[in-house]
């Protein structure tokens, strides 16, 4: 479905990707692991258009999408949810969801996946005509993947879901993200907590220093001695 | 007491003229970022053409804004894809707003250069006349372009607030990146943003040609108080523009009455400095940054 092959990425004269491969097929959950500074937030924008590889190409469902802009992408139904919510913070919660459904694929049913999601998340309901920036950060996040589902995307990519949270609340996200792969979403999920991402992924690379080290599935990794040495602590 | 009155009136009439003036460079900042120093070029090109038009097929100079609006549209897209987007990548908003400064100096001149620097009088088709409210004179010219600039303010708030289109350009303008992720194409918004800043002032244009005569040099006098008037009422906000307008109508036309005629400007650019010094974010303005969320 989504194929990366031996891309390099940076900004400015700085290079954070070298050579990444990785493919996604329909229905997966997979995750990419790795510290902080490895190159998992530059790899999300590259593929979603935000950066620009300098060589190497991103097919999606078959068709190349290595240059198109990030408008573009989100129309061929690749959503990236990105690190720290960016909500639109002045504009209410349900214009927030509104704006998830800008593409055009998703225009249509803008009413009919905004009564979805709502079932999905009860509580933003009654949030729907706050500002978001007035919203806590656990709820915030919820309007952020809520955003993102409005799009009615083939792929969701989450970029850090749990950053900044308080762990119950983590909990929270990851079960959201399961019920959102229960759906039939395909979900990539980049993160640090790679305890719990593991667990809620089908497969996953480790991605350091702008490289891959490591490609198994989810079950392996966890089982993998690099893996607990340098992610689990153990 | 109707001195008084008269004065207050004349005020709000004036402040309604600036306020169509501002409410296009207030939006244009507001979303693009930009500080359009050509917006009054803007208007004084939308004036010689509603001259043009109005003289050319003899018709009542109202009915040419439905050609002036859209034509300024043009200028004011065209304005941000070929001179200021190019310069987004710079990095450094300077650049574009000297790139403003630049077009408004060439606009200013290409105007000498093809009308001379001799006035043009737009015909007033009776819009010259007075009414009476009460005990108070006004142009019925004056009450129009009050009655546009309400209109104007109402409408772009709808628009804004109600469509689709003015949600993606908020959206735009509070987190440019997250507006991509969601499929919003943002050099297009700034375009039309732009484009539709401009097409406010043509309107504007078409409703002041008939009150004051046209000269190259019209729009310095106009952008310098829209300025005012933006930054009382809070750089971006709309109804902000609009109300800072009518305070600045009002305290040119009772300085100019009670203190002289020759220091009105002094006693609005006095305001003007206070304002930068004591409330800098302005009546109607929230914040300056507008582009984070708290974590």
């Amino acid at each position: 479905m989504l194929e990366v092959k031996n891309v390099d990425a940076g900004y400015g004269s700085t290079v954070i990707l070298q050579d990444i491969s990785l493919h996604v097929e329909p229905g997966e959950v997979v995750t990419i692991v790795g510290a902080n500074g490895a190159g998992k937030t530059t790899l999300l924008r590259t593929i979603s258009g935000l950066v620009k590889p300098r060589t190497g190409a991103i097919t999606f469902e078959g068709k190349d999408i290595t240059k198109l802009e990030a408008h573009d992408t989100v129309d061929r139904g690749i959503t990236l949810i990105p690190e720290g919510r960016q909500l639109f913070p002045d504009m209410t919660v349900r214009d927030n969801l509104l704006m998830g459904a800008y593409c055009r694929h998703a225009r249509d049913y803008q009413d009919d996946t905004l009564h979805e999601v709502l079932e999905l998340f009860p509580r933003l309901r009654e949030r729907l005509d706050q500002h978001a920036s007035s919203l806590s950060g656990g709820e915030q996040q919820m309007v952020a993947i809520a955003r993102g589902m409005m799009a009615r995307p083939k792929i969701l990519m989450f970029d850090e879901p749990s950053l900044g949270l308080a762990p119950i609340i983590v909990s929270q996200v990851f079960e959201v993200i399961a019920q959102v792969a229960a759906t039939g979403t395909t979900v990539l999920i980049v993160e640090q907590n790679v305890f719990h991402t593991l667990k809620a992924a089908d497969r996953g690379y480790v991605l350091e220093n702008g490289r891959m080290v490591l490609s198994d599935d989810a079950d392996a990794l966890l089982q993998n001695d690099h893996v607990r040495q340098a992610y689990l602590g153990i | 007491m109707d001195t008084f009155l008269q004065i207050v009136a004349n005020g709000l009439m004036l402040g309604g003229l600036f306020a169509i003036v501002a409410v296009g460079l207030t939006l244009i900042f507001g979303i693009v970022k930009v500080i359009n120093f050509a917006h009054g070029e803007f208007l004084m090109v939308g004036m010689y053409l509603t001259f043009l038009l109005s003289t050319g097929m003899d018709v009542h100079p109202y009915l040419t804004a439905a050609a002036v609006a859209p034509a300024l549209f043009v200028l004011g897209a065209l304005t941000q894809r070929l001179l200021i987007q190019p310069l987004m990548s710079a990095r450094d908003e300077h650049v574009q707003i000297f790139a403003t400064v630049g077009l408004s100096t060439a606009l200013m001149n290409l105007a000498l250069l093809v009308f001379g620097a001799d006035i043009a009088n737009t015909p007033a088709h009776g819009v010259r006349s007075q009414v009476m409210l009460g005990e108070v004179r006004i142009l019925t010219g004056q009450l129009w372009v009050f009655g546009a600039a309400i209109l104007l303010v109402i409408g772009l708030q709808l628009f804004m607030k109600k469509t689709r289109t003015g949600r993606a350009i908020r959206a735009t303008a509070q987190n440019r990146a997250a507006a991509r992720l969601m499929g919003i194409n943002d050099k297009f918004i700034y375009i039309l943003t732009f484009g539709l800043g401009a097409a406010c002032v043509g309107l504007g244009s078409s409703l002041i040609a008939p009150l004051y005569p046209t000269s190259p040099t019209i729009g310095t006098y106009f952008v310098l108080i829209a300025f005012v008037c933006v930054v009382l009422g809070g750089l971006g906000s709309i109804p902000g523009a609009f109300f800072g307008a009518l305070v600045i109508g009002l305290v040119d036309a009772l300085s100019g009455f009670y203190i002289g005629s020759d220091l009105r400007e002094a006693v609005v650019f006095t305001i003007f400095l206070l304002i930068l010094i004591l409330k800098p974010s302005g009546l109607f303005g929230t914040r300056m940054n507008l582009s984070h969320v708290s974590p």
